[in-house]
Order: C-alpha cells, then sequence, then structure tokens
C-alpha cells in the first residue's frame, strides 16, 4: 500500500513538473511581447525594454524557470498582468464557482447514470435498452454549447422560466438557485450521454460473464442476480470513469461558462490565454493538472479497493 | 432397471436456435430416461448437443434457443413448461450444477463462504447462521482440511481443483434430487481430475443424488457411470449400461469412436488408430435418415439415409438400445479388426538434441504494483536426449515446466544456464530472432490451440508460403505451388490454401499447421499438446498424421502432452517432468511399467480407461502443489508422494538411478525396491483416498 | 471536455463453423459486409447522416447558393429564413445555407486529417509500446498518461491562444491530444494479440518485429481500431465546433459551424434561428458519426 502512494506521488510531482515546465515553455516563445501587453500599444519601446529588464524577462530561460519554481513552492502565484492583482485572489474564487457547480451537476450525475446505465445493461437488447443507449448517443453528441443554445432557446427565449445568464449576482433579476438551472443541466446531459454508455458496457460485460449463469441457476431472481452478483463485478470499472468526470468538471466546463457568463475557472483561463496573461496561465494550468491527477489516484485506489484480485 | 418412476425423463424434446432467417434444430426429438439414484453418462463429441441438452434441461437457453416440442418431465412435472417463478423453486434446491469452468463460474468478489451460504438462504429460508453451519459441513465433505479458512477466501486464491470441489459443494449443499455436469474434469489435470471424480463418486452414493454427466472423455464415464448414452448429431444412438455398452458396442459411431482412442496398452508399432473421416454434421441442414450416415463406414444408400431410423434393443440385452438398421448384421465383438501397424523405423543412435543441465527462470509481474516478482524456477537441471526419426514424449501436469522446454528449443524464451545443442550448435541461449536461416529450419513448431494457431487475417496458403519463402528462399510462385502440395500431404485439399482460417474445422487448421511447421523440411518437430484441444475422432486422424510424416521424413519428434494414453501411442522414450525438473526418462515401455518414479506411478493411476471393469484402485495425490517460486530443496514431489520413506526426501535432492536401456529414475528408493512395491499395488493411505489439492 | 475510451474487446472472427465455405471473392465480401451493417436501422441512419453531409461538404461550391462570405445588406433588416435565403442570414447578412455547406467542408477536412495524423502516430507508438514492452513500453506509456492527464480544453486554450489557430496548429494539437488515446487502445491490443500462437510462429520463421508488428497483429486489431477512428472523427468535430465557439478555432470570416453560434447566440432573445442552425448541423453530423460507431461496434462483434 505505501509503495503504491509512494510510486503515485513521485508520478504526481512528475507530471507537475513536467507541465509547469511546458506550459513555461510554451508562453516563453509566444510571439508578442509580454512587457509590451502590460503597458498597452502606445508604450514607447524604450519603456517597454525597461520594463522587460525589470520583471526579468531578459535573463536566460532556465534561471527564470528555477525561479518560477521557486516561488510557486512558496506559495507565491505571481501577479496577473491583466487584473493587476495576486493571482491567488482570482483563481481560488473563479475555482470555488466552477467547483459549485460541478458539485451540483456531480450530484446528479453519479446516481442517474448508474440507474439508466444498469437498467440498460442488465437486460442487453431489450427496448429499455436501445432507447437508453440510443438518446445517451444523442445526447453525447450535442456539444455544449449547442445543448445550451437548444436549452435556452426553449426555456429562456419562448417561456421565459430561466435566465439566460449565470453571472452569480443575486442582486438581479433571478436567485442564485435558478441561475445554476440551465448551466447544471447542459453539462448533466452531456456528461451523461457518455458516462452512460460507460455503465451500461460494464453492465452487459458483466452479465454475460458465466458467474451469472451460477447464480441464475442457483435458483435466484433476477433482481437478486443483478443487485447481490452483477452490480459489485459492474460497478469497478464505471467508478473509475465517473471520478475521472472531476476532471472534465473543474477545466472541461469552459463552454457551458462562456456559453452562460458564469464566472468559472475555465472562463478565467480562456481570457487569460487570450490575453496572454502569462503569470495566471501558468498557475490554472498547474491547478488543472493537480486536479487531474489527483482524481485519477483516486480512481486508481478506488480500483485497487473494490476489486479483491489485485489487493492481494 | 428399476420401475420406480424415473426422476428425469425427456420425451422426444426438440430443441433449436431460432434466429432471424431460420432455425437451427440441435435436437429432432431425444428421448431419455434417467432413475433415482442413478447415474448416466451423456457422451458426444463437439457439435453433438450434449451441452444444450443440459442447458435445456435448466431451461438456460438464452433468447434464442427454445424447447419446441416434447416434454421435459423432472419428478413428474413437465420443465419446458413452467413459469419461471416456478423454475426458480426447482433451481438449485431440487437440480443442480457444476460446470467446465470453476474459475469463471464464481464469482470473483464475493468470499467462498458467501456464495455457499447463498442457496440455504434462498432455497430453505435459513438464517446466516444456519447457512454458515452447513457451509462449513459442507466443505468438510467436499475434503477442506480448514473450512474456516476457505470460507473467507476469493475464488481466484483457490487452485482449478480446489475451485471444482467449491462448485460442487455449491450444488450439493440444497441437496438436490439430480445434478449435472458439464465436462466438470475437461480443465483439469489428470490428478486433480482423478480425485474430483472420486469424491464425486463418494458424495452421490451417500446423497443417493442422480447424476447426468455429461463429457466427451468415455474413460471418466467408463469410471463413474451406470449407464452412457451416445450422443452425435442431437440424436442418441446407443444407450444402455455402460458395460453392455463398451463390451459390445454396436452402433458405428461408437465403436468407431473407442477404436478411436489410444489406450495405455498400445503403440503405434501396433496398430494404427482408426480416425473417422469427414466431419460432424451441420445442425442447419439435417438430411433424412441417420445422421452418421455420410461417415459410416457401414452405410447403405438405400436403408441408411431415406426415413427416421427407430431405436431398438441389441439382441439379448434388453436395456441396450440401438439407433441402426443393420444393427445385427454388424458382427459381434468388441472392436473393429485392428488396422496394420504403422511403418516403424528403426531407431538410430545418432542424437539430435542434447540438453544438459537447462535451466529457466523468470520473473512475473507483479500487477498493480508493479515492479518484478520472486523468480519463478521453470526448469531445472533438465538432461534429455532425442535421437534421429525418434519421438521423444514429455508428460507433466501443468507447472511441470514442459511448454517452457518447449518455448527454450524454439527460440521463443532463452535459457537462463545449462545449454541445448541442436546437431551440436548450441540454441540454448539464442532466442529466435537471433538463429540462423539453417538453424530455423532445421527445428520447427506445432502449437497447442487451433483457434490461434494460424493467422485470422490471412488466407491459409500464405502462413505456408511464407515460411517456404523465409526458410527456403522460394519465389512467391513457387511457395505457392509448393504450399498446395504440402497440403495434400496433410490431406487437404489444394483449394484451400486459398480459404481463412475461419472457414476450418479445428482439425484442418491443425493440418495447416503442420504443413507450415514441415514446409521447411525440418530435423526437428516439436508439438506443444497439438491435440489436446481436437474431439477425439479428429485427434486419431492427427496423431496418425504425425507419426506417418515422422516416419518418412526422418524427422525427430517432440510431443508434449498431458494425455498418458496418447504418449503411450506414440512415444519411443518419455520423459515425466514435475516442477521443472524430469524425474523419469526412459524407453516408453520401460516407464510405463514399474519400477516407476512414484509421480509416474501416480499419474498411470490417475488415468480414467474408458473399460468399466477396470476398477484399478487410484493413488490420489495428497496435499498441495508446491509453488514454484520457492522450490524445496529436496525432491520436487516430497510433499505429495505416497511413497516418501522420510526425512531424506525433503532435504536432500535424489539421485538420478540408471537403469538399463536408458532408463533413468530419480529417487531415493532403488529401482528393485520400487519394482517390488508397485507390483503389489499402491500404498495404502491413513484415511481412504481422502484428497486435499 | 472528456474524451472516450471505449470499452472494446479483439474482434477476432471466432471459431470455426463446421462446414467450410466457399471462398468468395473481394466484392461478394464488400456486399457481405454492407449487408451486415444494413440489418441494423441504427447503422443505416449513422450512414446516412454521414454520407450526407460528406456529399454537402463536397459539393458546396457548386450548390451553395451565394459566397459564403458575402453581404446581403437588403436581408441585415429581415434575416429570418424566406423565399431568397432558406436558411435565413446572419447578422451580417450572410447567407446561413450557404455558410452552412461551406462549413461542413470546413469540419469534414479538418476533422479526417486530425484523426488521421493521430491514428498514424498513436497506431505506431501503441503497436510499439505493446510489442516490445519493457522499456518502450514504460516510457511511451508515460508520455501518454502525462497528456491524457493535461485538460485537454486548457491546452487547447493556451496553444491556440498564444500561438494564434490555423488550420495546420488546430490540427496538430487536435492530432497531439488523440494520439495518446488510440496508442492506449492499439497497445491494450497489440498486448493480447501478441500472445497468440500464430506471432510465435512468424518469429520462428525469423520475421522481423516491423513484420509482425504491421502484418501479423495490426490487421486483427483493425475491427475495435475501426469504430474507434468512427468515434474520434465525432468528437474532433465537437471539438471543432468547441474551439470556434470560444473564439480560438478557424480564423474568420470562413465560415465554421462553432464561430457561427458564436457570432449570433447573443441574440438569441431576437433571432434564434442564426444560431440554432449551425447548432442542429454540428450535432445531427456528431450524433452520424456515433450511432455508425455503435453499428460498426455490434456488426464486428456478431462476425
Amino acid at each position: 500500500m505505501a509503495r503504491f502512494f509512494l510510486k503515485h506521488l513521485f508520478f504526481l510531482c512528475l507530471t507537475l513538473a513536467v507541465v509547469s515546465l511546458l506550459v513555461f515553455l510554451l508562453t516563453e516563445f509566444t510571439p508578442g511581447d509580454v512587457a509590451r501587453k502590460y503597458l498597452g500599444a502606445y508604450a514607447t519601446q524604450e519603456q517597454v525594454d525597461l520594463l522587460s529588464k525589470q520583471m526579468g524577462l531578459d535573463r536566460p530561460v532556465l534561471v527564470r524557470y528555477g525561479e518560477f519554481v521557486g516561488k510557486i513552492l512558496s506559495g507565491d502565484l505571481g501577479t496577473s498582468t491583466r487584473y493587476r492583482v495576486p493571482v491567488q485572489d482570482i483563481l481560488f474564487d473563479r475555482l470555488a464557482n466552477t467547483g459549485l457547480l460541478a458539485l451540483v451537476a456531480f450530484a446528479f450525475i453519479v446516481p442517474l447514470s448508474m440507474l439508466f446505465g444498469i437498467l440498460a445493461g442488465m437486460r442487453e437488447g431489450s427496448f429499455l435498452d436501445r432507447s437508453i443507449l440510443l438518446v445517451s448517443a444523442v445526447l453525447a453528441s450535442v456539444p455544449e454549447f449547442a445543448m445550451g443554445v437548444f436549452l435556452a432557446t426553449i426555456f429562456v427565449v419562448t417561456l421565459n422560466w430561466l435566465p439566460g445568464t449565470a453571472t452569480l449576482q443575486s442582486g438581479g433579476h433571478w436567485p442564485i438557485a435558478l441561475q445554476l438551472v440551465l448551466p447544471v443541466s447542459v453539462i448533466v446531459l452531456f456528461d451523461m450521454g457518455y458516462v452512460v454508455s460507460m455503465v451500461r458496457a460494464s453492465m452487459v460485460e458483466t452479465m454475460r460473464r458465466p458467474y451469472i449463469r451460477t447464480a441464475v441457476l442457483k435458483g435466484m431472481h433476477f433482481r437478486q442476480v443483478v443487485m447481490g452478483h452483477a452490480l459489485r463485478n459492474a460497478m469497478i470499472n464505471p467508478v473509475t470513469v465517473i471520478l475521472l468526470q472531476i476532471n472534465y468538471l473543474v477545466s472541461g466546463v469552459v463552454v457551458v461558462e462562456s456559453v452562460f457568463a458564469y464566472p468559472g475557472f475555465g472562463r478565467m483561463m480562456l481570457e487569460a490565454s487570450l490575453y496572454k496573461d502569462i503569470a495566471l496561465i501558468e498557475a490554472g494550468a498547474l491547478v488543472s493538472v493537480f486536479v487531474a491527477v489527483a482524481t485519477q489516484i483516486v480512481g486508481d485506489l478506488a480500483y485497487m479497493l473494490l476489486d479483491p484480485r489485485i489487493r492481494s | 432397471m428399476s420401475d420406480a418412476a424415473p426422476i428425469l425423463e425427456l420425451d422426444r424434446v426438440r430443441i433449436s436456435y431460432l434466429l432471424r432467417t431460420r432455425e437451427i434444430n440441435v435436437t429432432p426429438g431425444l428421448s431419455l430416461r434417467l432413475a433415482q439414484g442413478e447415474a448416466l453418462g451423456l457422451v458426444g463429441e463437439s457439435g453433438s448437443g450434449k451441452s444444450t441438452v443440459a442447458y435445456a434441461i435448466m431451461r438456460y437457453l438464452g433468447t434464442v434457443g427454445r424447447i419446441t416440442g416434447g416434454r421435459v418431465l423432472f419428478e413428474g412435472r413437465d420443465l419446458a413448461r413452467m413459469s419461471e417463478a416456478e423454475l426458480r423453486q426447482v433451481r438449485g434446491r431440487r437440480i443442480a450444477m457444476v460446470y467446465q469452468d470453476p474459475m469463471s463460474s464464481l464469482n470473483p468478489v464475493m468470499t467462498i463462504g458467501r456464495q455457499l451460504m447463498e442457496v440455504p438462504m434462498l432455497h430453505d429460508a435459513v438464517g446466516a447462521d444456519e447457512a454458515h453451519r452447513r457451509a462449513l459441513t459442507m466443505l468438510g465433505e467436499v475434503n477442506f482440511a480448514d473450512p474456516e479458512a476457505i470460507m473467507r477466501r476469493y475464488p481466484h486464491q483457490l487452485s482449478g481443483g480446489q475451485q471444482q470441489r467449491i462448485v460442487i459443494a455449491m450444488a450439493l449443499i440444497g441437496k438436490p434430487a439430480l445434478l449435472i455436469m458439464d465436462e466438470p474434469t475437461t480443465g483439469l489435470d489428470v490428478t486433480v481430475e482423478a480425485a474430483v471424480l472420486e469424491l464425486v463418486r463418494g458424495l452421490l452414493k451417500r446423497y443417493r443424488t442422480a447424476l447426468l454427466f455429461i463429457s466427451h472423455n468415455l474413460g471418466t464415464v467408463a469410471q463413474l457411470c451406470d449407464r452412457v448414452a451416445v450422443l452425435y448429431g442431437g440424436e442418441i444412438v446407443e444407450e444402455g449400461p455402460i458395460r453392455a455398452v463398451f463390451a459390445n458396442p454396436t452402433h458405428p459411431y461408437t465403436r468407431a469412436l473407442l477404436a478411436c482412442l489410444p489406450r495405455l496398452g498400445r503403440s503405434k508399432h501396433e496398430m494404427s488408430l482408426r480416425s473417422i473421416p469427414g466431419h460432424p454434421p451441420s445442425l442447419a441442414a439435417r438430411p433424412p435418415g441417420c445422421g452418421f450416415a455420410p461417415r459410416c463406414a457401414y452405410a447403405e444408400r438405400a436403408r441408411c439415409t431415406t426415413a427416421a431410423i427407430p431405436s431398438v434393443a441389441v439382441a439379448g440385452e434388453a436395456e441396450h438400445l440401438v439407433r441402426c438398421v443393420r444393427a445385427g448384421e454388424l458382427g459381434a465383438g468388441a472392436r473393429d479388426a485392428e488396422a496394420a501397424a504403422s511403418r516403424s523405423s528403426p531407431l538410430s543412435n545418432e542424437v539430435r538434441i542434447e540438453t544438459q543441465a537447462l535451466a529457466k527462470r523468470y520473473r512475473q509481474s507483479r500487477g498493480a504494483f508493479g515492479g518484478a516478482g520472486p523468480p519463478v524456477q521453470a526448469l531445472d537441471a533438465v538432461d534429455l536426449q532425442v535421437a534421429r526419426g525418434e519421438t521423444l514424449a514429455i508428460v507433466g501436469e501443468s507447472g511441470c515446466g514442459k511448454s517452457t522446454f518447449a518455448r527454450v528449443l524454439s527460440g521463443l524464451e532463452v535459457a537462463s544456464g545449462g545449454n541445448a545443442r541442436l546437431d551440436g550448435e548450441e540454441i540454448g541461449g539464442l532466442p529466435a530472432e537471433k538463429r540462423s536461416a539453417k538453424l530455423k529450419r532445421k527445428l520447427q513448431m506445432v502449437f497447442q490451440n487451433p483457434e490461434s494457431t494460424l493467422n485470422p487475417s490471412h488466407r491459409v496458403g500464405y502462413a505456408i508460403a511464407r515460411s517456404l519463402k523465409r526458410l527456403k528462399g522460394l519465389s512467391n510462385g513457387e511457395a505457392w505451388r509448393e504450399a498446395e502440395r504440402l497440403l495434400e500431404t496433410v490431406k487437404l485439399q489444394p483449394e484451400f490454401a486459398q480459404r481463412k482460417p475461419a472457414q476450418l474445422s479445428g482439425g484442418q487448421k491443425q493440418r495447416v499447421a503442420i504443413a507450415r511447421a514441415i514446409a521447411g523440411d525440418p530435423e526437428v518437430v516439436v508439438a506443444d499438446e497439438p491435440v489436446s484441444s481436437l474431439d477425439v475422432s479428429v485427434q486419431a486422424a492427427i496423431i496418425n498424421l504425425l507419426s506417418e510424416l515422422q516416419a518418412e521424413r526422418q524427422e525427430s519428434l517432440i510431443f508434449i502432452s498431458h494425455d498418458l494414453a496418447v504418449v503411450r501411442y506414440l512415444a519411443d522414450h518419455v520423459a515425466v517432468m514435475y516442477l521443472g525438473k524430469v524425474v523419469e526418462f526412459g524407453p516408453v515401455d520401460a516407464v510405463f511399467a514399474p519400477p516407476s518414479h512414484p509421480y509416474t506411478e501416480a499419474l498411470l493411476s490417475a488415468v480414467p480407461e474408458p473399460d468399466p471393469d477396470r476398477h484399478q484402485a487410484r493413488i490420489i495425490l495428497e496435499g498441495n502443489l508446491p509453488s514454484a517460486i520457492d522450490l524445496p530443496k529436496g525432491c520436487p514431489f516430497a510433499s505429495r508422494c505416497p511413497r516418501k520413506v522420510g526425512v531424506i526426501c525433503e532435504t536432500t535432492a535424489p539421485p538420478m538411478q540408471a537403469l538399463p536401456g536408458g532408463h533413468r529414475i530419480a529417487c531415493h528408493i532403488a529401482p528393485d525396491d520400487l519394482t517390488r512395491l508397485q507390483r503389489l499395488g499402491p500404498p495404502t493411505m491413513a484415511a481412504a483416498t481422502v484428497a486435499s489439492l | 471536455m472528456t474524451e472516450q475510451v471505449q470499452l472494446s474487446g479483439v474482434a477476432e472472427t471466432g471459431p470455426a463453423p463446421v462446414l467450410p465455405g466457399s471462398g468468395a471473392g473481394a466484392i461478394t465480401r464488400a456486399v457481405r459486409s454492407l449487408a451486415i451493417l444494413g440489418h441494423s436501422p441504427t447503422t443505416l441512419v449513422g450512414l446516412g447522416i454521414v454520407v450526407f453531409w460528406a456529399a454537402m461538404a463536397l459539393l458546396a461550391p457548386l450548390i451553395a447558393p451565394y459566397p459564403p462570405n458575402a453581404l446581403d445588406p437588403a436581408a441585415v433588416a429581415h434575416p429570418t429564413p424566406s423565399a431568397l435565403h432558406w436558411f435565413g442570414t446572419d447578422q451580417l447578412g450572410r447567407d446561413i445555407l450557404s455558410r452552412i455547406l461551406w462549413g461542413a467542408r470546413r469540419v469534414l477536412t479538418v476533422a479526417p486529417i486530425a484523426v488521421l495524423s493521430a491514428a498514424l502516430a498513436g497506431t505506431f507508438l501503441g503497436l510499439c509500446a505493446g510489442y516490445y514492452r519493457g522499456f518502450i513500453d514504460l516510457v511511451i506509456s508515460r508520455i501518454a498518461d502525462i497528456m491524457l492527464s493535461f485538460p485537454v480544453i486548457i491546452l487547447y486554450m493556451i496553444v491556440l491562444a498564444l500561438f494564434g489557430s490555423s488550420v495546420l496548429n488546430i490540427v496538430l494539437v487536435v492530432a497531439i491530444t488523440k494520439a495518446p488515446i488510440i496508442a492506449r487502445i492499439v497497445r491494450g491490443l497489440t498486448l493480447e494479440l501478441r500472445e497468440r500462437e500464430y506471432v510465435a510462429a512468424a518469429k520462428m520463421r525469423g520475421e522481423s518485429a516491423l513484420y509482425i508488428m504491421l502484418v501479423e497483429i495490426l490487421p486483427n486489431a483493425r475491427g475495435p481500431l475501426i469504430v474507434d477512428m468512427c468515434l474520434r472523427m465525432g468528437y474532433t468535430t465537437i471539438t471543432i465546433g468547441v474551439l470556434g465557439f470560444l473564439g480560438i478555432g478557424l480564423p474568420p470570416p470562413d465560415p465554421d459551424w462553432g464561430g457561427m453560434v458564436k457570432d449570433t447566440y447573443g441574440m438569441m432573445s431576437v433571432w434564434p434561428h442564426m444560431s440554432l442552425i449551425p447548432c442542429a448541423a454540428i450535432s445531427s453530423l456528431v450524433i452520424g458519426f456515433n450511432l455508425l460507431a455503435i453499428g460498426l461496434r455490434e456488426a464486428s462483434l456478431r462476425e
């Protein structure tokens, strides 16, 4: 067990290091001058050069990278060039917003996709199965922004039941809970398309196994067979998949955030990239990767705990 | 047969698979009777429908299978017409089943205890404590020494034999009236199989359970059953009391089946194995009349292929039924006239292959945690010789290292120590990539599994032609022509070269594999269990083919097998392996008679002979196979040897005792003592045939 | 946005039927494959959709009623669908129907190139990793894991925003992010297939590693690989749409379905058709790919 953690911890650090270096190098080689961006188009070249020197942008790459790593490790994430405030002031706020969205979405995705996946997979080829399969294929095919447009057209434009944006400002017309309905719905519908098909596939695979036949021929009721024998086996893979969705929910919902003007982490990253806000990009990338690898570790752990064959 | 009502009666049962476009009729009208407490063996080859019959009784045919006619009467009620709820009352409680592959029949994430306890809790509505108690009792009945510990284990932590005993326990814990066993020992080693059969025999007697035993193995059926029914193409062609059928097989198929079997007493010098030409009938298109007629040596078109053949009793044997119009005319007597012996060439002394102290160690990977596991000693100090033109058979059970040996010789693995020489050239340390073209030509291999021996994406001729191009340097056109010629050598039509493997049967694929192996005119052919996956009737043909080819081409054949009867038939010399070591080596006659190594003795006694009168006392091995990771210091067999003399067996490696004729035995017991002891019979043991494998 | 690695097994042909069939020629085999596909309505619908859009893309220069970037000032006031503009126009007066057709051309050029590049790279790496194992496998798998653990959207944003988006950049970045998934699938298949006895037979007659990987192993992996490529096409289409929507896709003014939505969804309350139509277009194409993939998978399992 200890070996497991050490190995994964090492991998986490390795990934973080590699990614941070990559991101750093990427931003290094971008066309366009960081200092100029800071000062604006009307600054003179001298001013730009002076600022560059002040920001230390003329020193060799590796030195700057080393400095960067040092700063990160001591908790200093740098300063956003766009907002002119320390990165942590913005980053964690936005992260929290996205976290709220992720939490609510996750709370729906997990039970619903498991329910539908199991119902579909337990009787392969049945009408219910084929319908669920079809619906989930369609849901997974509609890009989030398209889903957002479709839902907004119905609920915002036509019916006017829900707000078209979710800026999280409670002073306005719409309470926060209602603001969240559409973004969460889009995320849940899109992601469920994928997760349901994974759960279903695992369930189908399990129901084909000979030990299910053994259980049936013991005289067990179908319901007992599914709940007692099939589920535990069928859920091993999907649990990992579901945990990996957290990764998507944190970093991948930028589209939904854009559609609904939600002040989240993804949108922050998009704007930072467009504006070439280096510090924010680097810090954000690190956070994303950290979340990604952490969820992977948790997923592996869960897999290990669920499958006794791996444990021994 | 008693007049009491049979516990199971199949009355003209018709089972079909209903596909979208057509109906595949597996059994046109099967009738069968099983009395209470009786053991009936249902024998057939692949495609005969025997498993389908078993699952039809349990009404477990999937979505496309259906019982479309007849009645399945169990304890007087028709199972074919029962509802799901009624069936649930029968399954597991009145009828229970044991399956072929125990590992996959057990739920991998549930403890053994829970899986056992489910049955009484479900059917007898007992609480967990009572169920627990019953489970413990049952585990004791199937000869587990420590039931409490087993209850907490998971299936993957047990060996194959142990798993099968769990499945048997699960089946019998509900005290069913009928037990159906579908090829329960097919995947198990022969010594494990012997133990399981012994166990089943005892349990049946104690519980008075009726048994429907499905198998392709006439030997196991002969040892276990009271009556036997032979199934061909979904019809019972012969049935009757076991002695009657084996002593007087009447139907041509039964006769042919028995004639295909190599016996422990026969060798290739005495006779050729008879094989059955053709292949099993396609169930999609059933011609009128006898299903076996196309392959039958005695078929007469007018009588045999026009109308359905009724089942009649054999003259003088009221309970022995046969479905053949020519039953009375084929002459009484046991077997068909034995075919002429194959040409046997005198053995030369020219040594082709020689290994000295050959060793192979490898490290297993450790799964999720990565890293290398502890080393496994797959081969340890193996000394063998193979002469020109002779057949060396290597026998042993799983884990003995015989396959590893084949792989080292072939260059698929590299030896860790010692050497192996082919015509004086060292090959043990040379992987296949590094061998010269000449060496590659000299040694080729035939593999075990016909389903994966040919690349399904390539045409059959391509594999052979490619070998010819690589090994003999032929051009494309020459290679294909030669490939067709080779196909004829292995008795396939040249047109087969254009077909894909999916269009060939198992036996045909194996023939192609042989053609591919001999394409380069090798001097040595290594055959790793080449017939183990084939039906008995096809096996015989392949064995004959190998034997003929060897005689013609003067090849050395290294034949690896776990089937002692085949080995007895085919081999000139035999090496018996156990845990990576050669424990006995010598001419086949010498090895198969006393003095033998105690392990050889146990192996020989475990082989189920298709002769119901030969109830030889079996040696059942106690104890577990020690793990190859932690090799014992002394004799590898010490932990299970019924003839262990004392502590010396565990501490000191036994000397290789030399006997006349090149016969060697690695044992502490002197050969003369061995001969004396073994002539007396198997060693008696403290508890009668208790096995705790 | 998640990428999917579907659970798929090796689609080798199963054990032999009892009677040998006739050796069919190539045309007969192709017809038979179509017949297998034709059994399932889902597959037919999927195939139909994909073929439809492919045809549209191919014929766009011929059948688009207007040049995609031409402005029609007269229509700006009434951009809703009319006889002149069947799908109406966008806020600048550009004909939506034409833009949809030309957009299809865009998507169906970029997506296949990206997927094929990813497939080439991924297949080769996966074969090597699965066949050689050991150190090579360790390195390739670790790199793939690192790449897969990186949330792709972030990567797209960083790379494309910093380096600008051009067709080449998009193809490159999409190929690089999809290659590891394909590599992982191929690696899994290779690990299984290398244990087959025909591979051992090939080794024994001295075939090189390259031959074994490409001639012995790869043809037997084609079933799951084709299914996966179909899925990749669907996801890549979504990706390209998303990139367009976020403003880091193909540069304007050339039509790009995602970009069309981005420009017009703000006016949803007034002119919903401007964003609904490109949304419907992109959704339908991806549905086509996914249905086709489902059908192909079922067909390969049934073989």
